[in-house]
């Protein structure tokens, strides 16, 4: 296939309080074997060479794991391919001479710092406000001590493998975390370790979502369409469940 | 300087145990009166960060990233070795310890590594009970595979998310830490030189990476955990932002390195596409379990992998090594790679890989029994090749993915800085030169959960506590020197950036300082390395300012480093003219074409001290002594 010429209108913004606005750039020599991340690596060095600022985005792993790209692609959270993060989109999934707009994450729980970048931190808020087991290094008893059937302990990895990326956020007509808060709710409450602290680490868990400024949850279902690692909502249903039990029966 | 290894007496199942009685403790009431501070929040810095919060230390961590939850470490696919003997298959702590130490090619520091083994269990059930959901059998119990290098299955293993489940559980531990007060977390900040005072490291000089603010931050003592050095290859498995900034800048401060030359090049990963490539992806060594490695038998035949009959493909592994097959350690697997590859026997565009088939596999166990195992995988190789690896064979090649060489510690983790502590990659210690599956993700979390809790409070407890703090004049100095590499690496302005310098250096280093290395080449790259590193500073152009979010500049300040180290990496690898493990020098291979090593002149850990800018390093040797593992010529056979 021939390399592909694309037309990019892009989000830019100075920093957190400067207003931002998409620039339009035209990119030629586009491969489909590139990735997104590779195409706008391509981009960035030309702007270089321009004497422009590049485009700041987010992005380590580059192997959909690490959850830290965050590019809305034509109005989708991490772009066209289901069940994938950006840095895994691969540029066959474009053909020559499209429009390709790129935006950052939008809530205002997670602020943009630059360009395509936002802070996240209120992710890690929410977990440290109840989404652990409180369990010091060096107590605890034999692996095997407690055994947990697999179809819990699948159950509870399906929950387990969200990766923080804030897609869910992104996509949410009301910007709401729920999925995100779900998803390690319920892999603690399925599992016998999560028990001891179930109900308060709901509580917890979801008023400091609450107080970070995310929306209610009207079950859109968006999050799970695109969710990179397809975590169902059924987790919002739980969780949901957990906080009545929890606020029943705790206040 | 004499390296003091600090090996403790006595048999080798008793030392860590003697060791932690005679250690020094701190008193739970003095403890809140010392602060520490951790850099990295991977399963090493993340662990010990936790660990040291709920022992009572105030600790400061740091990250480069948004969150520590993105740390590296996270993307570890396939597991965790622990010598718990559930398959009942015959494995033992000295089983693992063995293991490890023939792994290594007899270059590791044995009381390390037999510490590493005895500790491999509490992991297992310090993350079991993090609520970290590894795979179970239908009984409820925890299920086991096998990985290279070892002929029993002691792998845990959590779909293939090991490493993220093991990471989002210390993340967790210590978010916990943080919620308490204990931790105080610092995410987007990079560690961009150490402070020593009186000869002690006291804190750390930090730049901020969202408004550019440099800052120091003064403690009792510091704990590095930065990873490895993959990325000076530029292409790796490693993630974008993994550097080896902060442990060279310990380096220059005084902190031996240990090993350079020690570079694992990972069989499996996904080959190279185009120029445009920024990272390689590896793809578990797990699918070795099942995947069956071959080339056609003949040069040149470009007939898609279905048309070329059983009778015509080579399956070079099983072939060779009978009794290992697919399953041989990580450096053996990627010479042999290489090796037919350089026959003009490789596959795809390139000519520059190999077939990784599951036909058989699938026949055998059905397609759906093959997903549940490898899935995830499966389908993170078809959204970046475009092809169903359920009905074409995997097209794979070596890549850098892991680095054994690093600072140099001795059995406390302390490096030769008193007060700097290096756990997990970014240490030498416990893999000598080559490291085995499922092993990097069991030695972080064992400095971090096990070890460094221990012999800190050792150090802590026998140090003057003698109230620095940030504006001390050597923190100032720090900072002044911080600010000036910077304003210098803006001010140079040149036309190039600092992606086409990062990829012409790692071309150089994977040509002559990748799986095979030559005298010739070794002694003619430190001359290109050099020319290359003046070019730099020359005609380096980073885009905008110190005062902002500036990727470039942040990549600019670790290439220049990455130029310092890969000439200490050449050197080493020219200085040790043996094969070991990883490193593989030409001029030593035995007939078949294995590595030869040359234990009477080679069996010790190189240590090279810093002397100064452009002037020659100097090497100092711990000899390493075998009392439990006998040498031998390493045979997969």
């Amino acid at each position: 296939m021939e390399n592909m010429t694309l037309l990019l209108k892009v989000w830019r913004q100075k920093n957190a309080e400067s207003k931002g606005q998409l620039v339009p750039y035209t990119l030629e020599g586009v491969s489909q074997h590139m990735s997104f991340l590779e195409m706008l690596d391509v981009l960035n060095e030309k702007l270089i060479k321009d004497d422009d600022d590049p485009v700041e985005f987010d992005n380590d792993c580059r192997e959909g794991i690490c959850g830290m790209c965050s590019l809305v692609i034509n109005g989708i959270a991490h772009g066209p391919q289901k069940a994938t993060a950006v840095c895994q989109l691969h540029m066959r999934h474009f053909k020559d001479g499209d429009t390709v707009t790129i935006e950052p994450w939008l809530a205002k729980a997670f602020p943009i710092l630059k360009d395509l970048v936002v802070d996240r931190s209120a992710f890690d808020r929410i977990i440290a406000a109840g989404g652990y087991v409180s369990m010091n290094a060096g107590g605890a008893p034999d692996a095997n001590s407690s055994p947990i059937a697999k179809a819990v302990a699948d159950d509870a990895m399906d929950a387990a493998s969200c990766i923080g990326c804030g897609a869910c956020v992104a996509a949410c007509p009301n910007a709401s975390a729920s999925l995100f808060t779900s998803a390690k709710i319920s892999q603690l409450a399925v599992l016998p370790q999560g028990q001891p602290e179930r109900k308060r680490r709901v509580l917890g868990m979801v008023k400091q979502m609450d107080s970070e400024g995310f929306g209610d949850c009207s079950n859109y279902a968006e999050c799970e369409a695109v969710c990179p690692k397809e975590i169902s909502i059924a987790h919002i249903a739980r969780m949901k469940r957990e906080y009545m039990k929890a606020a029943l029966t705790e206040a | 300087m004499t390296l003091d290894a600090k090996v403790p007496d006595g048999p080798i199942q008793d030392k860590w145990d003697n060791h932690r009685f005679k250690l020094k403790l701190v008193n739970p009431a003095n403890k809140r009166k010392y602060t520490v501070i951790v850099v990295g929040t991977g399963l090493g810095g993340g662990a010990a960060a936790a660990s040291l919060a709920e022992l009572g230390y105030n600790v400061i961590n740091f990250c480069i990233q948004d969150s520590p939850r993105r740390a590296h470490s996270i993307a570890a696919q396939g597991g965790i070795n622990a010598a718990k003997n559930y398959p009942n298959d015959g494995d033992s702590i000295w089983r693992l310890f063995y293991d490890t130490v023939k792994g290594g090619d007899y270059r590791s520091r044995e009381a390390n590594v037999y510490r590493l083994a005895q500790v491999s269990n509490n992991i297992i059930d310090q993350c079991v009970a993090q609520g970290v959901p590894f795979a179970r059998e239908y009984g409820g119990l925890l299920d086991n595979r096998s990985f290279g290098g070892a002929q029993v299955s002691r792998t845990f293993y959590a779909r293939g998310q090991t490493g993220q489940q093991l990471l989002l559980g210390a993340y967790s531990s210590l978010m916990r830490q943080v919620e308490t007060g204990k931790v105080r977390l610092f995410a987007r900040h990079e560690m961009l030189d150490l402070v020593v005072q009186n000869g002690h490291a006291r804190g750390i000089v930090t730049r901020n990476l969202v408004n550019g603010e440099i800052k120091s931050w003064a403690a009792d003592a510091v704990v590095l955990a930065t990873g490895g050095y993959g990325n000076v290859f530029y292409l790796s498995t490693n993630a974008k932002n993994s550097n080896a900034t902060a442990a060279w800048r310990c380096h220059k401060r005084g902190a031996f390195f240990a090993n350079p030359c020690y570079t694992q090049i990972h069989p499996t990963c996904i080959p190279v596409s185009g120029d445009y490539q920024s990272k390689l992806t590896l793809m578990s060594e797990s699918l070795r379990n099942d995947g069956r490695v071959w080339v056609p038998k003949t040069k040149g035949d470009n007939r898609s992998p279905d048309q070329i009959p059983e009778d015509e493909r080579d399956y070079y592994l099983e072939r060779r090594y009978p009794s290992f097959g697919n399953l041989v350690p990580r450096d053996v697997a990627s010479r042999n790679a290489k090796a037919v590859c350089d026959e003009g026997r490789g596959v795809g565009d390139t000519g520059l890989a190999v077939y990784l088939d599951f036909a058989d596999a699938i026949q055998r166990l059905g397609e759906d029994t093959i997903r549940d195992k490898y899935g995830n995988l499966f389908d993170m190789y078809e959204r970046i090749t475009g092809e169903n690896p359920y009905k074409v064979p995997m097209r794979i090649y070596p890549a850098v993915h892991y680095t054994m060489g690093g600072l140099w510690v001795d059995y406390n983790l302390m490096s030769t800085v008193p007060g700097l502590f290096v756990l997990g990659e970014a240490n030498f210690s416990d893999h000598g030169a080559n490291r085995l599956g499922a092993s990097a993700l069991m030695q972080g979390l064992a400095d971090g959960y096990f070890v460094v809790p221990y012999t800190i409070g050792d150090y802590l407890a026998g140090s003057d506590q003698n109230g620095t703090t940030a504006d001390d004049a050597e923190f100032k100095q720090t900072e002044q020197e911080v600010t000036a590499r910077l304003e210098e690496l803006l001010s140079i302005n040149g036309g190039k950036s600092v992606t086409e310098f990062h990829r012409e250096l790692g071309l150089l280093v994977w040509e002559h300082v990748g799986m095979a290395r030559n005298k010739a080449g070794l002694t003619k790259v430190v001359d290109e390395i050099r020319a290359l590193r003046e070019q730099f500073w020359q005609d380096l152009r980073i885009p905008g300012d110190q005062s902002q979010l500036n990727k470039n500049l942040e990549f600019a300040g670790r290439v220049a480093d990455y130029f310092e180290l890969s000439e200490l990496m050449a050197k080493d690898a020219l200085h040790r003219n043996e094969s070991c493990g990883g490193h593989f020098r030409e001029e030593s291979q035995t007939e078949e074409g294995e590595a030869k090593r040359n234990d009477d002149d080679f069996t010790y850990v190189a240590a090279w001290e810093y002397t100064g800018q452009d002037k020659e390093p100097k090497l100092n040797k711990e000899e390493l002594s075998f009392e439990n593992v006998k040498l031998t010529q390493r045979s997969y056979k």
